[in-house]
């Protein structure tokens, strides 16, 4: 709810301590001393709205702990004063395209060195944490003695999902105050925690809120507040012959997530606790080498560089978001699922159907996502309140932002748009889902084309952050402007795309479909086919993946597609026609190239003997995406490659390692994919025909 | 200076039949489900308001206040003055009441007003003696006392006591609203068939409205979370027959009653809104008037005899704006138990009451049938006592335009013995 009050008194609601000068001694950090004698350091990085720890930070904090060694104040809190939170982790950038093991190491080694620093100070330290705290801020926090939670704060080690482990101590300090089987799994997760779920793990020592941090602070430095201290679980954990039994078991776990030949982050710690597990020293010094060395690893920097395609891919959305309102029209699955969303997301959301069946079972679809993602019981109900369904479409009238989710057919469609155009708001932005009708079609029956954009979902919505945000020439600057700052504001990214058939993903991703259907076609089979594609990195091989996005959906894009592309796309066999035709759609029926059970195919283990999986096979499937990507560079159907591999990663999961397509021809050489795709071009048709795009790839 | 009052729109969620244990829905929910649709068709913005008031008797633990709560949930601005309003089964037509005088006083100029209940959602209740017991238990201080306390329980401690049953008897006269239904039906010499027949009518007259689409703007369908929806009043037994409902046994007075479950109005969950409108609002937003409220009027009686209501209150109104009963030409007469109704309109037609207690100069007359009640009541839409108030006076204004009858008037018994009338005119 918007309070007026609260935000003009906004800046009432963290607890400082004594307001410090305005020209303090230092850059990043801000240092008081209240009537207790008590330090405030505040960390306050310059020209940032989040707190992140890079090297000059580091620098900057070593000299703050002389002074204080100096000062010798009673006690030490620690705390951020940016409203976002405590400390969102150590500043990646700093690595990226690091080759050298041994320059990470000295890095690291330094930084290490403050942490420990922070820890041997002979005076009592409390971390008061509100917002985020995670990776290197969780570290600092662990070098404290004390650390308090404010309600709201979230938990965190996410390195995993960089290809890294913690690298500043956090190996070794959480797992000697956590219960291993827990801090071990979170750390292998990347998963975050909320404030209770910290207590509950003695993580924190309490969890408070804003109007009780004064009083919390001082008991925590004057010995008032209980500790949590390692219990005897934790301490039998880290010992020698259980760390093993242990260790063998989050090993097996590890395996089913991911191989350690393309994620080794997970294994290595592993090996790293399983070797040193309770014993500190060793551990530090230990933790430095092999954070050094999955460093460089090209995982570790392909992730990286994906974390940085995302943030990229944020920026691009904008700020300054106007779309309070949105109005969708079709409760099915996609307009169901884009509705929950938004309404998930704060916004205020009418969806209309003409038949309350849809509507009812897109309510019940976003009270079950309400429930893993919000949690709060209270919160769940005002995210289903502001999702209103609307059987009248008398939403239109007060939305800033229509979607479109009808069947994808052009009549309906305009149809629909002559009945909306004249109730609009005069700053209202029509959009579509479609994915596969040409905005120029769309438009010509509207009396003002200039506010038509597409807004292309991926299915799952809240799982697939990717929108394509699809513009024509005909466009207003200012309402794509709207449109990219619309997907920002729901926490999806955008691709700003030029209309044109499949845009990109879909475009890069039918070859991918079909040419699995011609290698069916080869008598290859067909879970053969799946785990080619999988051992390349994809999360889901292609004729899995036909079946979850449904065949007919599949046949009518291929259809779609070739009217343009023609000979480009491998042929659709006439058998998949028949296969739609006997409603056999893939996941929605039951029944596709698998039998799906509760959301599952029923797939059987490969036989033992019997053809592998060959790097033809995955090329097969592989490059001609590459190939698509560079041919929509080269037409300028979008026009930044980085967002195109963030685009492919983030709208179908395209295996984050290898960076994206454009990322991965770049890796093995382009010359190499060039001549790859002759030799397929000779032996299977034209369809491998390499794009003049790749003339001037870099 | 007495302003004009509009009503310029209103909605309501279908009547839910309380079945086996609480509906889906708790009072502010349902308030919720129809008042979302209703803001929405709007040309103005639901913070616009300057009040929120809603009526509800049975509020809940968790939604004190209930009109904040919902004016909150409905997106309509954390500083919007909202509250609510308990005058039991007229508590959905005093916040009209209570919209229309702050409007015409020039004290605000749109409110939304409705009723709202759950009866499905009716607490059990602990006996008083069982409450004592726990507290006592409690309060003792160590294991010796915890167990003397402990053993002073006796199983009646642990009875619950249906909180709808003791809400739906007189305190005063310790009689249940069956009951007075029954003492209005014997002193005007209701018969038992009549009551039938009165209440298959309800049942034939609402199955009508729903089949003729009557009923559409004025009740939105609700959603359920675990995917269901309800899209109309399901209490409705189009195949009720005078026949079939003679089979029933009196449930309030056996053997020898006439009041039975199928001629009272039924256990329901509903809500409903309207929106009031002074003439500057309605310039201002570009509103169009369903119809204006002329006058509005309460009264009080014998709690034994509740039914009358209408008759007390309803009567004054009129003559004081030089009507007579025939002079309306709709009728929303809430239908409580039928024998209750026909009971208001055999007193209107008796010469002893009408002179000695309304102080005409005879009989006030008949009230034709086809201008009363025309597409059903409580009996066959259910009777969500917060609500049903609120909904006559929907539903008459509704009705008036599809009629195209200038004059109309809802009007209702109130358990506790009142009485609560609204006159209407078309615009």
């Amino acid at each position: 709810m918007d309070s007026k009050i609260m935000t003009a008194l906004g800046d009432r609601v963290l607890e400082l301590g004594p307001p410090p000068a305005a020209d303090g001694a230092f850059k990043h950090f801000k240092l008081t001393r209240d009537a207790d004698g008590v330090a405030w350091l505040l960390f306050d990085r310059a020209d940032a709205s989040a707190n992140t720890l890079s090297s000059d930070v580091m620098e900057e904090f070593d000299a703050v702990l002389a002074a204080i060694e100096t000062e010798r104040p009673a006690g030490l809190v620690i705390r951020s004063a940016k409203p976002s939170g405590f400390i969102a982790g150590a500043d990646v950038n700093e690595f990226r395209g690091a080759s050298d093991p041994e320059m990470v190491e000295t890095r690291i080694r330094a930084a290490h060195a403050v942490i420990d620093h922070l820890e041997a100070l002979k005076l009592p330290t409390v971390a008061v944490i509100h917002g985020f705290c995670l990776g290197g801020g969780l570290e600092v926090a662990l070098a404290c003695q004390s650390r308090i939670a404010v309600d709201g704060a979230r938990f965190g080690f996410p390195e995993v999902m960089l290809g890294l482990h913690p690298g500043l101590g956090g190996t070794v300090r959480f797992t000697a105050l956590v219960n291993p089987t827990q801090s071990m799994a979170l750390m292998l997760t990347g998963r975050t925690i909320d404030a209770r779920r910290a207590k509950s793990l003695g993580l924190v020592d309490t969890v408070t809120q804003e109007r009780h941090v004064r009083g919390a602070v001082k008991d925590a430095l004057f010995g008032r507040l209980k500790r949590v201290r390692p219990g005897l679980l934790t301490r039998a954990a880290n010992f020698g012959p259980v760390r093993g039994l242990l260790a063998k078991r989050m090993r097996s776990q590890a395996a089913k997530a991911a191989s350690s030949e393309r994620y080794p982050a997970p294994y290595a710690l592993i090996d790293l606790w399983e070797t040193h597990g309770g014993s500190k020293a060793a551990m530090l010094k230990a933790e430095q080498a092999s954070f050094a060395k999955l460093m460089v690893t090209p995982t570790a920097q392909n992730l990286i560089r994906v974390f940085f395609l995302r943030e990229q891919m944020k920026k691009a959305a904008g700020s300054g978001n106007t779309i309070r309102h949105v109005h969708v029209i079709g409760a099915g699955a996609m307009g169901g699922d884009i509705a929950a969303w938004c309404a998930g997301q704060g916004l205020r959301v009418s969806l209309a159907d003409m038949k309350a069946e849809p509507i009812a079972g897109a309510v019940k679809r976003a009270a079950e996502l309400y429930g893993k993602i919000i949690r709060r019981p209270t919160e769940v109900r005002d995210a289903l309140d502001r999702l209103m369904p609307d059987m009248d479409g008398e939403g239109v009238r007060n939305a800033d932002l229509i979607i479109e989710a009808v069947p994808e057919k052009l009549e309906l469609k305009q149809k629909v748009y002559a009945g909306l155009e004249p109730r609009m708001k005069p700053g209202a932005i029509l959009a579509t889902n479609t994915s596969s009708i040409p905005l120029q079609d769309l438009r010509t029956t509207l009396a003002r084309p200039e506010r038509l954009v597409g807004l292309h979902f991926f299915n799952p919505v809240s799982r697939l952050q990717l929108v394509e945000v699809v513009s024509h020439d005909g466009n207003d600057a200012q309402v794509l402007k709207q449109a990219l700052a619309f997907v920002g504001a729901i926490d999806r990214l955008p691709l700003p795309v030029k209309s044109s058939p499949g845009f990109l993903v879909n475009r890069a991703l039918t070859p991918y479909m079909l040419e699995a259907m011609v290698m069916l076609d080869e008598k290859t089979d067909q879970r053969l086919i799946d785990a080619a594609a999988e051992q390349f990195g994809m999360p889901m091989g292609p004729i899995e993946l036909a079946d979850q996005v449904g065949l007919d959906i599949c046949l009518d894009v291929g259809d779609m597609l070739r009217t343009k592309f023609g000979d480009l796309l491998p042929p659709t066999p006439s058998w998949l026609r028949e296969k739609v035709a006997r409603g056999e759609l893939g996941r929605k029926t039951g029944k596709g190239f698998y039998v799906w059970n509760d959301g599952k195919a029923v797939k059987a283990r490969l036989p033992e003997t019997g053809p592998r999986v060959t790097d033809q096979m995955i090329d097969r499937l592989v490059l001609p995406m590459s190939n698509v990507c560079v041919a929509a560079l080269r037409e300028g159907i979008v026009d930044d490659a980085d967002a195109v591999d963030g685009a492919m990663i983030f709208g179908t999961g395209y295996a984050p390692f290898r960076g994206g397509p454009l990322n991965y021809a770049r890796t093995r050489g382009v010359e190499n994919v060039v001549s790859t795709m002759r030799a397929l071009a000779e032996r299977f048709g034209a369809r491998f025909a390499s794009d003049p795009g790749w003339d001037n790839f870099k | 200076m007495a302003r004009p009052v509009f009503i310029v729109d209103g909605s309501r969620t279908p009547f839910l039949k309380a079945r086996s244990g609480p509906g889906p829905f708790t009072p502010v929910d349902l308030a919720v489900q129809c008042g979302r649709p209703l803001l929405a068709r709007q040309p103005f913005s639901p913070d616009d308001f300057d009040q929120v008031i809603l009526g509800c008797v049975n509020v809940i633990a968790d939604e004190m206040n209930p009109a904040r709560v919902a004016a909150l949930r409905l997106g309509m601005g954390e500083d919007l003055v909202a509250f609510t309003v308990q005058i039991n089964c007229g508590s959905g037509m005093q916040s009209i009441d209570t919209a229309y005088r702050y409007i015409r006083e020039g004290h605000a100029d749109m409110i939304l007003a409705g009723g709202t209940e759950a009866l499905s959602h009716a607490p059990l209740v602990w006996p008083n003696s069982g409450v004592r017991w726990f507290a006592g238990l409690a309060t003792a201080k160590g294991v010796a006392a915890k167990l003397a306390a402990a053993f002073k329980l006796r199983p009646r401690y642990l009875k619950p006591i249906i909180g709808l049953e003791r809400g739906l008897t007189d305190p005063i006269t310790e009689l249940n609203m069956g009951q007075t239904a029954e003492v209005v039906g014997h002193l005007f010499g209701i018969t038992r068939a009549q009551s039938d027949a009165y209440a298959a009518e309800s049942h034939r007259r609402l199955a009508h409205a729903q089949g003729a689409g009557f009923l559409k703007g004025e009740v939105e369908t609700a959603f359920t979370r675990d995917g269901k929806f309800f899209d109309h009043d399901d209490g409705v037994r189009p195949d009720s027959t005078a026949e079939t409902l003679a089979r029933l046994r009196p449930v309030f007075e056996r053997p020898w009653g006439q009041v039975t479950a199928g001629n009272s109005s039924q256990i329901t969950d509903g809500a409903s809104w309207v929106i009031l409108a002074s003439d500057a609002a309605v310039a201002k937003h570009k509103l169009t008037p369903k119809a204006a409220i002329v006058d509005s009027n309460w009264a009080a009686l014998d709690p034994s005899i509740m039914g009358l209501g209408p008759v007390m209150s309803a009567t004054p109104m009129l003559q004081r704006n030089g009507l007579s009963v025939q002079d309306v030409e709709t009728w929303e007469l809430n239908e409580a138990f039928a024998t209750q109704v026909l009971g208001c309109l055999a007193a209107w037609n008796d010469d002893k009451f009408c002179r000695e207690i309304l102080k005409l100069d005879g009989a006030a007359g008949e009230i034709d049938r086809d201008k009363l009640n025309v597409d059903g009541g409580a009996i066959s839409l259910g009777h969500p006592v917060g609500t049903s108030g609120n909904r006559i006076v929907l539903h008459l204004v509704n009705a008036m335009k599809r009629l195209g009858t200038r004059r109309g008037v809802a009007t209702e018994c109130i358990g506790g013995g009142l009485g609560g009338a609204m006159l209407i005119e078309a615009v």
